[in-house]
């Protein structure tokens, strides 16, 4: 009597769960899982080498064979990438190297945002003669990004006597369009309403911008502060040009100086080391704002 | 609280004037219902008082002050939105305290305020919310918190319902009503819906391509309508107009369709065979069976082309024999059945006593000389 019904739900649960076969999602997804995989090896294996590498000492390496496994000279290759530098100078070390990158990035991403939220507000919600002439000549200077005009830049450089300076460094990298535009279009969606709210309740127009506009912007300013943070440290050619003291050394130009021209043997395992050295702040940057960044891109909080 | 007053406003976009000279005297606590078509003008007239548009010409004086040329917030207005305009990032009790802190109050004094008109508006418990956690009705009702905190001279609402549902406009319809008679602040509201005016206003101004086409009680809006286009816009379904003559010494109306209709409250000024407009409420028709009408009444008969049953009562668009159309609101049970496709033609009586006299050139009422 009782085992009568025992076999009732069983065959119910097996009837509610097909077998694990007949699932197509199943039967091709270790296809795709193999090909993320491969992905990720493509994107991981330089840099697992750059790593493996920076613990190996120069002969190692020197003699072509690219070991996959960690070795021991790593804390020595670090300190010496740190304090003294590398390569066929040895003059910058790593940490001044990163100091004057960071400095460099920091002013140029805030000194953009800072101008072209101010010229986006401008353009936006001020009606002055020239307003579109100004727009539109904010807007041409797309076309004319650092490489085209930097002989002429540098020339004003010289004549201001900029040159081998933070500020000769920092200065004509500020002025960006694109920031600008972006802002533009965001102030536009925000209702015309809103800025009437705001002068009834008696906000002046700085005010506005700090107690409503900048709030608002708030998730577009952190997703910009890492997109030009980033432009700013990969900047080659501009500080290649306008600076040659060493003590104004960027990472990525120092990089490039360290490794030499054949004449003599490269110390890649220091290169190797200010390589991994020279990854960690924008790693930082991004990881720290993702959050932000991830929003500022995707949802608008109005 | 203060009075409001326009003196022939004037206010042209570029080469497009879009107000013709408004005046418009407005008492202490009054409520002021501006409603028109879209494009009237009525919303410009509201930004202008707001200070948010200057206008070309005239002036608006608050309380007596002249504010033509002052910036919105020293003219001690508030005003409700369409689309609320809360800002999305602060709180409730940041929204409505906003204001106030610019304004340099005490903090203890703008705490006191806010909580003072949450609990008159129900929404003490959402202060800490943000504008996007609210309902549609709860958002309306912080924007009227910020209007009311302030304790302005003149509260403004830029048709403040029309984004909300059926059901939650009336009852927002009537909070609103009672709030401002309760606080007694002047106020102008605009719509174009025209329940809402008629129901809001202690006064109307019906507004129609940028001028007052009449200014008065809506029921006086109702029953004397100042021209054909006020008498068109009141009053759901619209008013039947149908051309007539002045005949018979001016004593009656011979109407396109035929018939003659006596006037019932006196003689109308104006030569033999005027042209007329004769307005008649859809509601004021009359069923009647054939050939029977009264001495103040005019026999029409009408092909039914739609009827629109109510429930207790049916609404029927019906054409004249000279092509004019007629609609009539009967009760249900006056109504014959209606059925397939056969035009039915149905007898109706026009009472004198329920009509409106319009000139034909101009479409300005045309009342009994005395």
């Amino acid at each position: 009597m009782p085992e009568a019904p025992a076999p009732a739900p069983a065959a119910a649960s097996r009837r509610s769960r097909p077998p694990r076969d007949w699932n197509p999602i199943h039967r091709v997804s270790w296809r795709t899982h193999l090909w993320l995989l491969l992905g990720v090896a493509v994107f991981c294996l330089p840099v697992w080498i750059t790593l493996v590498g920076s613990t190996h000492d120069a002969s190692t390496i020197g003699r072509g064979d690219v070991p996959l496994l960690p070795g021991a000279q790593g804390p020595e290759n670090y300190r010496v990438a740190w304090l003294e530098g590398g390569g066929r100078f040895r003059t910058t070390p790593a940490w001044l190297m990163l100091r004057n990158s960071i400095v460099m990035a920091v002013l140029i991403a805030a000194g953009k945002i800072a101008i072209s939220l101010l010229s986006a507000f401008a353009v936006v919600f001020f009606r002055f003669p020239g307003r579109m002439l100004a727009f539109w000549m904010i807007f041409v200077t797309l076309m004319l990004p650092v490489e085209v005009r930097i002989i002429p830049t540098f020339q004003v450089m010289v004549s201001l006597g900029l040159v081998n300076t933070m500020a000769g460094l920092t200065i004509p990298l500020i002025a960006s369009a694109t920031a600008t535009l972006l802002f533009r279009q965001f102030f536009l969606t925000i209702p015309d309403e809103l800025v009437e709210a705001a002068k009834l309740d008696g906000a002046g127009p700085l005010r506005f911008l700090r107690d409503v506009v900048l709030p608002l912007s708030r998730t577009n300013i952190a997703a910009l502060f890492v997109i030009l943070f980033l432009y700013g440290w990969n900047q080659y050619l501009w500080p290649l040009l306008v600076v040659n003291d060493q003590s104004l050394q960027t990472v990525v130009l120092g990089l490039a100086r360290m490794i030499g021209n054949g004449d003599s043997q490269n110390e890649w395992n220091t290169i190797m080391a200010t390589a991994v050295l020279s990854l960690l702040p924008p790693v930082a940057v991004v990881v720290l704002m993702q959050r932000w960044f991830v929003r500022g891109l995707t949802e608008t909080e109005k | 609280m203060a009075t409001l007053a326009l003196e022939g406003i004037r206010k042209s976009f570029g080469p497009v004037e879009v107000l013709h000279g408004i005046d418009l005297d407005v008492a202490d606590g009054e409520m002021i219902v501006m409603v028109g078509a879209s494009g009237c003008g009525k919303s410009t007239l509201l930004r202008l008082v707001a200070g948010l548009e200057v206008p070309t010409e005239g002036r608006i004086l608050i309380g007596g002050r002249d504010v033509t040329a002052l910036e919105p917030a020293e003219r001690d207005i508030a005003m409700v939105f369409q689309n609320y305009a809360l800002y999305p990032h602060m709180t409730v009790f940041g929204n409505m305290a906003y204001g106030l802190k610019i304004r340099g109050l005490p903090r203890a004094e703008i705490a006191r305020r806010v909580q003072e008109a949450a609990d008159l508006l129900g929404i003490g418990a959402l202060l800490d919310r943000r504008p996007r956690q609210l309902s549609g009705g709860q958002r309306q009702r912080v924007a009227m918190g910020r209007a009311i905190v302030r304790e302005p001279k003149l509260f403004l609402f830029d048709e403040p319902l029309s984004n909300l549902d059926a059901k939650l406009r009336v009852q927002m319809r009537a909070e609103i009503r009672r709030l401002q008679r309760r606080l007694g602040v002047t106020s102008l509201f605009v719509t174009h819906d025209q329940t809402e005016a008629m129901t809001l206003g202690d006064r109307l101004v019906v507004m129609n391509a940028g001028r007052a086409a009449q200014v008065a009680t809506p029921m006086q809006v109702w029953s004397r309508p100042a021209d054909v286009f006020v008498a068109g816009f009141i009053g759901s379904p619209a008013m039947n107009f149908l051309d007539a003559t002045l005949t018979h010494g001016g004593t009656a109306a011979t109407l396109r369709a035929g018939p003659v209709l006596p006037f019932a409250d006196g003689r109308r000024a104006g030569p033999e065979g005027m042209g007329l407009v004769l307005g008649i409420r859809p509601e004021h028709v009359l069923a009647a069976a054939p050939g029977e009408a009264g001495e103040w009444e005019a026999a029409v008969t009408v092909v039914v082309e739609l009827a629109e049953p109510l429930g207790s009562e049916t609404v029927l668009h019906g054409r004249l024999p000279d092509g004019e159309e007629l609609t009539a609101r009967l009760p249900a049970a006056e109504v014959p059945a209606l059925g397939g496709a056969a035009q039915v033609s149905l007898a109706l009586r026009l009472p004198a006593a329920a009509l409106h006299v319009f000139e034909a050139s101009g479409g300005r009422r045309l009342d009994p000389v005395a």
